[in-house]
Formats: structure tokens, C-alpha cells, sequence
């Protein structure tokens, strides 16, 4: 049963559309999908790897600008956004992996932080080639429905993991994990850390930056703010596999259904609404306090009271 | 002559700044040396210290550089509280992720930023200072001078006061046991137990130490700055670029860092444009990852060492 709850899931979401859902709900599952995804991608590098990153923004925007100046400057549909940010991220994340990947301790997740803020000056200033603080929109949408932006991010989402359960079950997952849980030990036993770190890299900044170039065409608008922001984005994406948790292949799912359900209903509340990042930031707070290692990584534990209301008691 | 002029009125600008720069740093680096955690709040912490100066002057008509005795030792406790009951208890939480303290300070600039918008409101504030417009003019010194600078005066009260709280700090880190002991567990957590020192008590310290510090930097830079809710982030930047130029945890490295990403900041502001200031302060942090990794701290032990 737990062998198929992929392919049982793939196929329920693939009737979804079917069922002449409102255009509100289907945004919101485009957003679980998408944030998924991101989250899985996060989850390759920090969840896995162990470097963490505080930057993803970079290279979800970097994706979404791809995309967008491949249609404003080129004027070709911005739906290559999705095949060109494969090549640009890997070149990012190469550039990346050089500077930072070779230090070890904090400096990467600093790398990265400062790598969101970069990026987000940099397309602030260079106005001529990326419009700036306007932005870049598409004028004409592909779809005005939204089932078929449904069925593209169902099947990014689809892909992102089935690779990483390839990759996680291949010997580069193998190698990941051991330099999460031992640098000195991998290196030692012959592994290449920085190369493999590099690696793991270049996988989640494409699979982010995927994420990113859909963000351009379904939104079908994107300004600095709005795809290079640090909590928005960044930390959201450290928070949805946090809340799921890391390392796991469900984590960011759970996490990304979690935190936009949440992410919209605090939103919509009255009062409350303008305090969303308090109540995002005391959820982190509460998550690595009590459950470091997400839901799902410490259903186990979670489950336990319940369970075994003796055993807890003693 | 004017652009020589220029330049030497860019280069005091940016030694000003940059002294105020390397208490944000130094703070930092003191946390980041003890507790191997880069407190990505910093910034936020200065913000609350800000916001006291503005309310103590603007309700009570207090002197910014006299509120630096009520909000340091406010964020000193508030520091204390917040290393006792949120960091101690999530150095000892068992997770997958190494970062997990980086994350909790993350939680907490979120937290800090998002309040103060609530409370109040997103505009920008500033404390205005009878004196805030004086300055100092080197032809009124020296009437024959060839070229003409100034000198703002709250810009140079705080860059004194920055220097004499930075010698203070100087003098606490080197001849006091409880400076002693920070040093000693910055330098081999483990030998410095062994050695009889309170670790727990010393990281408490640090952490209050590096509030005070970061206390005092927000009320040394509320005269001749602005103040928004969200101006955390960017002295955060400023405080972990600097412990990263600095090299990892030195404050030695870190007031030499300071001084240089002000004087590199205020030049890119001049002869780049005002708004790419923030691009040359991470231009020198990727130059710092590539060619000085070790940062500062590197320089001076290998010419301590002769190597």
C-alpha cells in the first residue's frame, strides 16, 4: 500500500481538474504544487547535503527572469523559460559551488543569503535590461483557465520527485547523506565533497529555478519584490521542509500543503492578517524547538502519546 | 582640486561609517566566535534599540547618545532572556539540520520586523537633534586651505563614541577574567571547560555583551540615519559581511572589516550610484569568499606567526 501512495496520489491530482473546482481552490493547488516542488529542490541540498541555504529566491527568480526576458527582450513564448533555466542554473549554481562550496561551516548558508540580496539589487538597478522596480509582464496568457497550468506544475511536481527518489536511491544519494553527516569521514573514504556538494547544488537551483519560470508564466507578472524577497521566499522555502520535514521524501509536500493553506488563511483573517510573519516566525520558532526534524520525520515520536499512553506516562 | 576634494570627502564619510560599522561587527563576531552561530537577528535587535532611542527622545526629549545607558541594558537582559530560553534550549534538540540555531535567529528577525510594523506603523522616523545640521569646516581652521571638507557633528560624535566603546570593549576582552574566559571559550570550547570556565555562563555573557554593543550602535546611528521596521536586514547584511571579511569570530578582524566595508561602501556610493552601495558591500563579500576566505583573522595570525 505505501509502496503505491505515489502513483495513488499522482492519480488522484490527475482528476482534479475533472471535478470543476473553483478557480481559487485550483490556484491554491497550483501553489501547493509549485511550492512542492521547491521545497523537494531545497530539500536535495539542505535536507539531504546538509547545505543549507538561505537564498532559493535567487534561483527561483533567476528562473522567473529567464523566462521573462526571454519574452520580453526575444519575444518567444515564455514557456522556454523552463528548458533555458536548466542550462542558466547550471551555470549559477556552478559559479555558486565555486565560491562557497569549498568552505565549510556557516559560510554557504551566508553565501546564499547574500547571493538573494544580490540578485535582487542587481535586477533593481539594471533597468534597461530587466525593467527594474516595473517589472517584466506577460501581456498574453496562454491559458485563461487554469487547469492546464494545473497539469504542467502537476507533472514538474510529478518529475522533481521521481528524480530525487532516483537520485537519493542512486550512489550520489548516498554520497549526499554521507557528507551531511560526515565531511571528513566522506572525504576519506575517497568522495569528492565539494564536487558532490556542486552537484547537489546544481539540481536544486534547477529544479528551482523550473519552479520559478512556471511562477513567470502562470503569474504572467514578476518585479524584484515579488520573486527575490527573503522571507517570502527564502525562508518560506527553509520553512516548508522544516514543517514537513527534512530529509524525507514527503516532507516538503506535507510542508508546502501545510504552509499555504496557512499562508492563506492568516492572510484573509482580519487584524491578524497584517501580523502573518510573526506568526510564520513563532511557528519556526515552535517547529525547531519541538519537532526538528518536521512532521513527518518525527510522525513516529509525535504519534507516541497516543499510542502508547503508559509507556509516555513513566 | 575638486576632485581631490571629493574623494577625501568620500574617504572621512566612509571611515565615519565604517567606524560605526564595526561595532555592528564586532557584536556579531563576539556571538559568532562563542557560540558558533551567526545570529542573523542582529540587525533586528538593533532596530528594538533604535526604536527605544526614538521613543525615549522623541516622548521624553532624551538625548540619542544618552539613551545608550537605558537601551543597552535593556537588550542586555532582553539578550540574556533569549539566549536562556530560546538558544540554550535548541543547542540541545537533536536534528538533521546543522543549522538549526542560524534558523531560530532567522525566526526571530521575522518576528522583531513584523512587530514593529504592527505596532509602528511602516513609516520612516528620525530623531531631529538640535545639533544635527552643525559642522565642522577645515577653513575655519586653517583659512588658506587649498581644498574645502567638512565634518558633520553628529556623524563625529558617533564615530567617537563608537571608538571609545570599541576601546572599552578592548580593555574588557584583555584584562578581565569574564573577557578572558570569552576569549578563551571563542578560541577551544573544550579546553576552555577544562579549564574551569563556565561555558554556559560565558555564552550568556557573550550574547548580552553583543546586544549592548549592537544597543549602542543603534543609538550612536539614529542622529544621523532613519528609522523603518525592516532596517534590520540590512545591518544584519552589514554585521555577517564584515564577520565574514573580519574572518570567523575575530574582533580584531572585525573592527579592521568595519572600517574597510564603510570606506568601500561610501565609494561606491560616490563614484558608482547611491543605489548599487548595497551591491559593492556584497561585491567585497564574494571578493572576501574567493581570494581571503580565512578573512582578516588569516593576515593577522600569519603575521604573528612570520610565516
Amino acid at each position: 500500500m505505501k509502496k503505491y501512495l505515489p502513483h495513488i496520489i499522482f492519480a488522484g491530482l490527475c482528476v482534479v481538474p475533472l471535478m470543476d473546482l473553483s478557480s481559487y481552490i485550483m490556484h491554491i493547488l497550483i501553489l501547493v504544487l509549485m511550492w512542492s516542488v521547491i521545497g523537494m529542490a531545497w530539500n536535495i541540498l539542505g535536507g539531504y547535503t546538509g547545505q543549507v541555504s538561505f537564498g532559493h529566491a535567487a534561483f527561483f527568480g533567476f528562473g522567473a527572469y529567464t523566462a521573462g526576458i526571454l519574452y520580453y527582450h526575444l519575444g518567444i513564448s515564455a514557456w522556454w523559460g523552463i528548458p533555458a533555466c536548466v542550462v542558466i542554473l547550471t551555470a549559477l549554481s556552478l559559479v555558486v559551488g565555486y565560491i562557497c562550496l569549498r568552505l565549510r561551516g556557516a559560510y554557504f548558508a551566508l553565501a546564499t543569503l547574500a547571493l538573494g540580496e544580490i540578485c535582487r539589487v542587481t535586477t533593481e538597478n539594471l533597468v534597461d535590461f530587466t525593467q527594474g522596480n516595473m517589472g517584466i509582464m506577460i501581456r498574453e496568457r496562454t491559458w485563461v483557465d487554469k487547469t492546464w497550468y494545473f497539469y504542467i506544475i502537476l507533472f514538474i511536481a510529478a518529475g522533481t520527485f521521481l528524480l530525487i527518489k532516483i537520485v537519493m536511491e542512486s550512489k550520489l544519494g548516498y554520497y549526499f547523506v554521507a557528507i551531511r553527516e560526515d565531511q571528513d569521514a566522506a572525504e576519506s573514504l575517497g568522495i569528492d565533497t565539494t564536487f558532490y556538494k556542486t552537484i547537489s547544488l546544481c539540481l536544486s537551483g534547477v529544479l528551482t529555478g523550473i519552479a520559478g519560470a512556471f511562477f513567470m508564466n502562470y503569474m504572467g507578472y514578476i518585479d524584484p519584490g515579488v520573486v527575490f524577497p527573503l522571507y517570502d521566499i527564502s525562508i518560506t522555502t527553509v520553512m516548508v521542509v522544516m514543517v514537513g520535514g527534512a530529509a524525507t521524501y514527503w516532507g516538503p509536500v506535507v510542508g508546502a500543503v501545510i504552509m499555504v493553506f496557512l499562508a492563506e488563511e492568516i492572510r484573509s483573517l482580519p487584524y491578524i492578517g497584517a501580523a502573518h510573519m510573526t506568526i510564520f516566525g513563532v511557528i519556526l520558532i515552535l517547529i525547531i524547538l519541538f519537532v526538528p526534524n518536521g512532521l513527518v520525520g518525527d510522525y513516529r515520536r509525535l504519534l507516541k502519546p497516543f499510542k502508547h499512553k503508559k509507556e509516555a506516562s513513566s | 582640486m575638486e576632485q581631490l576634494e571629493l574623494f577625501l570627502q568620500t574617504l572621512i564619510a566612509g571611515f565615519m561609517l565604517g567606524g560605526l560599522y564595526a561595532l555592528i561587527g564586532l557584536g556579531m563576531a563576539l556571538v559568532m566566535g562563542v557560540m558558533r552561530v551567526i545570529n542573523l537577528a542582529h540587525g533586528d535587535f538593533m532596530m528594538i534599540a533604535m526604536y527605544i532611542a526614538y521613543w525615549l527622545f522623541t516622548l521624553f526629549d532624551i538625548d540619542p547618545y544618552l539613551s545608550v545607558f537605558i537601551a543597552a541594558p535593556a537588550l542586555f537582559l532582553f539578550g540574556l532572556a533569549i539566549q536562556k530560553y530560546l538558544l540554550t534550549p535548541v543547542m540541545k534538540v537533536e536534528s538533521i539540520l546543522p543549522h538549526n540555531l542560524v534558523i531560530l535567529t532567522v525566526g526571530l528577525a521575522m518576528v522583531f520586523s513584523n512587530l514593529a510594523t504592527v505596532f509602528f506603523t511602516g513609516d520612516y522616523r528620525s530623531t531631529p537633534v538640535s545639533y544635527a545640521s552643525n559642522a565642522w569646516y577645515l577653513t575655519d581652521f586653517w583659512s588658506e586651505s587649498p581644498i574645502e571638507l567638512s565634518l558633520s557633528m553628529p556623524w563625529t560624535l558617533s564615530f567617537v563614541l563608537a571608538v571609545v566603546i570599541t576601546i572599552g570593549l578592548w580593555i574588557f576582552l584583555t584584562k578581565t577574567d569574564m573577557g578572558k574566559s570569552i576569549r578563551a571559550t571563542s578560541q577551544d570550547v573544550d579546553a576552555a571547560l577544562l579549564m574551569g570556565v563556565n561555558v554556559n555562563r560565558v555564552r550568556m555573557m557573550t550574547f548580552g555583551i553583543g546586544m549592548i554593543l549592537v544597543a549602542a550602535a543603534g543609538c550612536l546611528f539614529i542622529p544621523i540615519y532613519y528609522l523603518y521596521p525592516a532596517l534590520g536586514r540590512q545591518f544584519t547584511n552589514v554585521g555577517f559581511v564584515i564577520t565574514v571579511i573580519g574572518g570567523m569570530g575575530s574582533t580584531n578582524g572585525a573592527v579592521i572589516g568595519g572600517l574597510i566595508l564603510g570606506i568601500f561602501e561610501s565609494m561606491t556610493a560616490t563614484y558608482i550610484g547611491m543605489g548599487w552601495a548595497p551591491a559593492g558591500r556584497f561585491a567585497i563579500f564574494v571578493a572576501a569568499l574567493v581570494f581571503l576566505p580565512g578573512g582578516i583573522a588569516s593576515l593577522i595570525r600569519k603575521g604573528r606567526l612570520g610565516k
